[in-house]
């Protein structure tokens, strides 16, 4: 509905500038990490060659899921209920299964309100990259815990958490994800990198960002705090994304089994460049361990936790014709007249 | 022999265990009666259990072509000692009263003709594996009631034959152990009661049917995309005939769905699911009862506020809350009607027949799409789970209204220049487009928040209201567009009756028995939509009081007629409302309405 201003200025592959890929003013707070990361979604679709109009974007209720308003004006959005948008998204991908599917929800939506919803879809591997805006703290509402909040967080008006927080990456590795990640807002780079590989993935891509509420929940020793997540980050490896076709060029020399390359989907590579120590993606054990470790020795650890690339997507296995459902005409989809007379004969 | 015959004008009840396979025998008496010609009905009482408890099946046969269920019993069959007592007692004096002699109890009536059956032992003599035994046993009182009544031995080989496919060892091992029930009948009873069926004429033209398996029909020829669902008592047989007969219908050559059906894991994910797929562009429905479309009330005023077309049947069952999940009611009429918080006003349609839910079937698209809003079709659990006899389905008379979707080629003529929520030909219906669309401008954003025209988010008083405003006036051009009533006159009437849905068979009948019995005069009305189309409001006011029939406590529909009539036209309604799980009968709905009749005199 909005006019199309002539793109100014460097386009990418598709012909758009980086302006085609925003979306209005955010009206979230100054200095919120879901602004980071909507900024990084902008770039990635650019990077990435995405036309906006073969991206939707679906999410529930709360300060993430107005967020999608802020970017990708030219996608179609829906904005649903409070913890519905795994239901919502997973019909309106049968529309056009050549659509992007992107979610962005956050820490209350999907780990209280929405846990249900949000657990049968990663089992049905839906294709959808799902992020998670997590910040240990209902926004909208003012300032109370959420699901995903340590135990001993002090909130003002609050009091102190008494109860275990959800692991968002623990949660979709049991319910059969088949990429999980975890991010930082503050690490802009990371979350653009693996955001690419999301949108590379066929199946259910988790993305859990932790993104800082400046209002209610940024003390320095509170787990989704600015300051906390840049003293503990543990990157598992340096993630960059390389679409099909490029050539991978590594800056400096590595030595064997310093880089770990992953073969997405569409023919793109994500490559993890090892750090201190080797860690395997593929490895689901080695996924559950990383994570239990990052629990007790209070690290939040980033980057691509567990990846299957081989298991069939949910729109796959119903054997669908190839031309969008949504495009199909009424010859298409309205049995012939000749049939009826078949059919009663089938009842008594 | 009894001195005068009563002919194809009686009921019969058969209790049993439920899960010991009556079924496939009550069917093929039905379904015998049914090739015989003699209208008939089956109705199937039933306990929310898997195995063990009492279970009734009544069969009534009509050579008027009255098909409600009756309150009267004059043949009892009786395979279940639990219900042996009660059942007993349930024969109309100088009925029958058929028992598993194996059941050791004191048969106490002297004013009945009383037949004991060797049930076990004849399925003992049987030649069939020990663990069909119990299945087969149902087969003995099939063949002694066919000798005893009269019902021909070749109709039953067809039932048979229809119910297992053509499989000839299944038809031949219950078609030996009927036949071996009629021959011990023929050589052991002594038929003292009145009752006889005699073939006629009446039934062609006709097919048997159930309401679910019509519903998932009409909505396969209305090009449904998209089902979600979650199981539930009465309705999981709706999407489960989606599954059987999507695939037989809905294939391309080279064997690719052009729809999908999918279990969701609860009825707001399945409602939520849908509605996705609505707004994707597609077709898409789901199919629950009342505990279900409890659970979607959020979601409903997702869809009316963001103008998202989807159709949901609701096959009711009698609540509040689990209330009996096997029986039926029409309870469900104001909770969908205003379903969701807000000013919420849903569209409702009622079928009234088997052929009537598969019409509601396709046309239900037509509505939702025409008017981005959801489509509650009321069926229930008597009209969606027995077997009807009913006219054959008919392929839709009309070419699918896809509504008013702007395509790439559209938003070209209209240089990419349009408003999604503008009321821009003045019946409140605004333009769509639906993802997928290429063109830049095709863009909007869907929201249950207040919006403007161009769906962007608002908070402004006037923008919220005017946009409500026009949800009102939307409102209204479905009055339109719904299904109008089915009327029916009698010359001279100034009563008359309102009623929806499967009570038809009892509304009609019961204006005969007014008229027998010296009552008034009435006319009918079976509402078929909401909001009511201009007929029903002339309906009301050519008539000095007005009868509305349904299956709830409260009288719901009653209730909200009374909203949209002036108010000197509501003081004529009467409630005629009884709600007890069973279907009702036409006697009950008489007896009702002459009582109020002797008030108003």
């Amino acid at each position: 509905m909005t006019t199309t201003v002539a793109s100014v200025g460097q386009t990418n592959k598709a012909g758009l500038t980086k302006n085609d890929y925003r979306g209005l003013p955010s009206t979230l707070c100054q200095g919120c990490g879901h602004n980071s990361i909507a900024s990084q979604i902008i770039a990635a679709c650019y990077e990435l060659d995405i036309v906006p109009e073969e991206i939707i974007k679906m999410s529930g209720i709360g300060c993430s899921s107005k967020s999608p308003a802020y970017f990708l004006n030219r996608s179609f959005g829906f904005n649903g209920l409070h913890g519905r948008m795994s239901s919502l998204a997973t019909g309106a991908m049968f529309g056009d299964k050549s659509l992007k599917v992107l979610g962005v929800s956050g820490d209350g939506d999907t780990a209280s309100i929405g846990m249900g919803g949000f657990k049968h879809m990663m089992r049905r591997n839906a294709p959808i990259v799902y992020i998670v805006e997590n910040n240990g703290v209902y926004g909208l509402t003012k300032g109370q815990f959420s699901a995903t909040a340590e135990v001993g967080l002090n909130l003002k008006h609050q009091g102190i958490n008494q109860y275990m927080p959800v692991d968002i990456c623990m949660e979709a590795l049991a319910s059969s994800a088949t990429f999980v990640a975890r991010s930082f807002a503050g690490d802009p780079k990371q979350v653009k990198e693996l955001l690419k590989a999301a949108f590379s993935h066929h199946g259910v891509a988790i993305l859990d960002i932790i993104s800082p509420c400046v209002t209610f929940n940024n003390e320095e020793n509170a787990l989704h705090s600015y300051t906390w997540g840049k003293d503990h980050e543990e990157p598992l490896h340096e993630i960059s994304y390389v679409p099909k076709l490029a050539e991978i060029i590594l800056d400096g020399e590595f030595p064997e089994g310093a880089v770990r390359e992953v073969t997405m989907h569409d023919g793109s590579t994500v490559v993890l460049k090892k750090l201190e120590k080797d860690y395997d993606p593929t490895d689901k054990a080695n996924a559950y361990q990383i994570l239990e470790n990052a629990q007790k020795n209070n690290w939040l650890v980033t980057g691509l936790i567990y990846i299957d690339t081989h298991k069939p997507a949910l729109t796959d296995i119903y054997n669908l014709v190839d031309t969008p459902l949504n495009r199909l005409e009424e010859k298409d989809i309205r049995p012939a007249r000749e049939t009826i007379d078949k059919i009663n004969a089938m009842m008594f | 022999m009894p001195n005068k015959k009563i002919v194809n004008d009686f009921s019969i009840t058969i209790g049993t265990v439920n899960g010991s396979g009556s079924q496939t025998a009550n069917v093929t008496l039905l379904r015998a009666l049914f090739k015989m010609g003699i209208p008939v009905s089956g109705k199937n009482l039933f306990p929310s259990n898997i195995q063990g408890l009492p279970t009734w099946y009544t069969i009534r046969v009509s050579k008027e072509g009255f098909i409600a269920r009756r309150d009267e019993q004059e043949i009892v069959v009786e395979m279940n000692p639990a219900s042996f007592q009660r059942d007993l007692e349930s024969v109309s004096p100088g009925g029958a009263f058929f028992y598993a002699d194996d059941i050791k109890l004191p048969v106490t009536r002297t004013d009945i003709s009383v037949y004991p059956m060797p049930v076990k032992q004849m399925a003992k003599a049987a030649q069939v594996s020990p663990n069909l035994r119990d299945y087969i046993a149902n087969m003995v009182y099939v063949g002694v009631l066919a000798q005893m009544i009269g019902i021909d031995m070749e109709k039953i080989k067809q039932a048979l034959d229809f119910h297992f496919k053509g499989k000839a060892a299944a038809i031949d091992s219950n078609f030996n152990v009927i036949q071996a029930g009629a021959e011990w009948a023929a050589q052991n009873l002594k038929k003292t009661d009145p009752y006889f069926v005699e073939s006629m004429d009446a039934t062609k033209g006709y097919v048997m049917a159930d309401g679910n398996t019509a519903a998932a029909l009409g909505a396969i020829y209305g090009g449904v995309q998209f089902a979600a669902w979650y199981p539930i008592t009465p309705a999981s047989s709706l999407a489960e005939a989606l599954n059987l007969y999507l695939p037989r219908l809905r294939k391309t050559a080279d064997g690719k769905q052009t729809y999908t059906v999918l279990q969701a894991e609860d009825e707001l994910a399945a409602l939520g699911m849908a509605i996705g797929a609505g707004w994707g562009g597609l077709r898409a429905m789901t199919s629950t009862s009342g505990p279900g479309i409890s659970l979607m009330s959020e979601f409903a005023g997702l869809a009316y506020q963001a103008e998202i077309p989807v159709v949901v049947w609701d096959i009711q069952r009698i609540g509040p809350s689990t209330g009996l999940p096997t029986r039926t009611a029409q309870g469900d009429v104001t909770e969908t009607y205003f379903l969701s918080h807000g000013d919420t006003q849903n569209i409702i349609l009622f079928p009234g027949s088997v052929q009537e839910c598969f019409e509601f079937g396709w046309k239900a698209f037509d509505i939702a799409e025409r008017m981005q809003m959801p489509v509650f079709v009321l069926s229930d659990l008597d009209l969606g789970m027995n077997q009807w006899m009913t006219k054959p389905f008919e392929y839709p008379d009309s070419p699918m209204d896809r509504g008013k979707v702007l395509w790439e080629k559209d938003l070209e003529k209209l240089n990419g220049v349009w408003a999604r929520y503008r009321d821009v030909d003045s019946d409140g219906i605004p333009y769509r487009t639906v993802p997928g669309n290429r063109n830049p401008a095709a863009a909007w954003f869907a929201r249950g928040t207040g919006h403007d025209e161009y769906t962007r988010y608002s908070e402004d008083a006037e923008t919220w209201e005017s946009n409500m405003l026009r949800l009102k006036k939307k409102y209204e051009t479905a009055r339109r567009l719904v299904p109008k009533p089915v009327i029916r006159n009698t010359k001279g009437a100034t009563i008359g009756i309102i009623a929806f849905g499967s009570t038809e068979p009892a509304v009609e009948e019961a204006r005969e028995l007014l008229k027998q019995d010296g009552g008034p005069k009435t006319d009918s009305l079976r509402l078929r939509a909401l909001p009511c189309t201009s007929e029903v409001l002339a309906f009301i006011k050519k008539h000095e009081r007005v009868y509305i029939v349904e299956a709830n406590r409260d009288g719901q529909l009653r209730q909200i007629l009374t909203t949209v009539v002036p108010p000197e036209q509501a003081g004529k309604f009467r409630s005629v409302c009884h709600s007890d799980g069973l279907p009702l009968t036409a006697g009950w709905v008489k007896d009702a309405i002459l009582a109020q009749e002797k008030k108003n005199k």
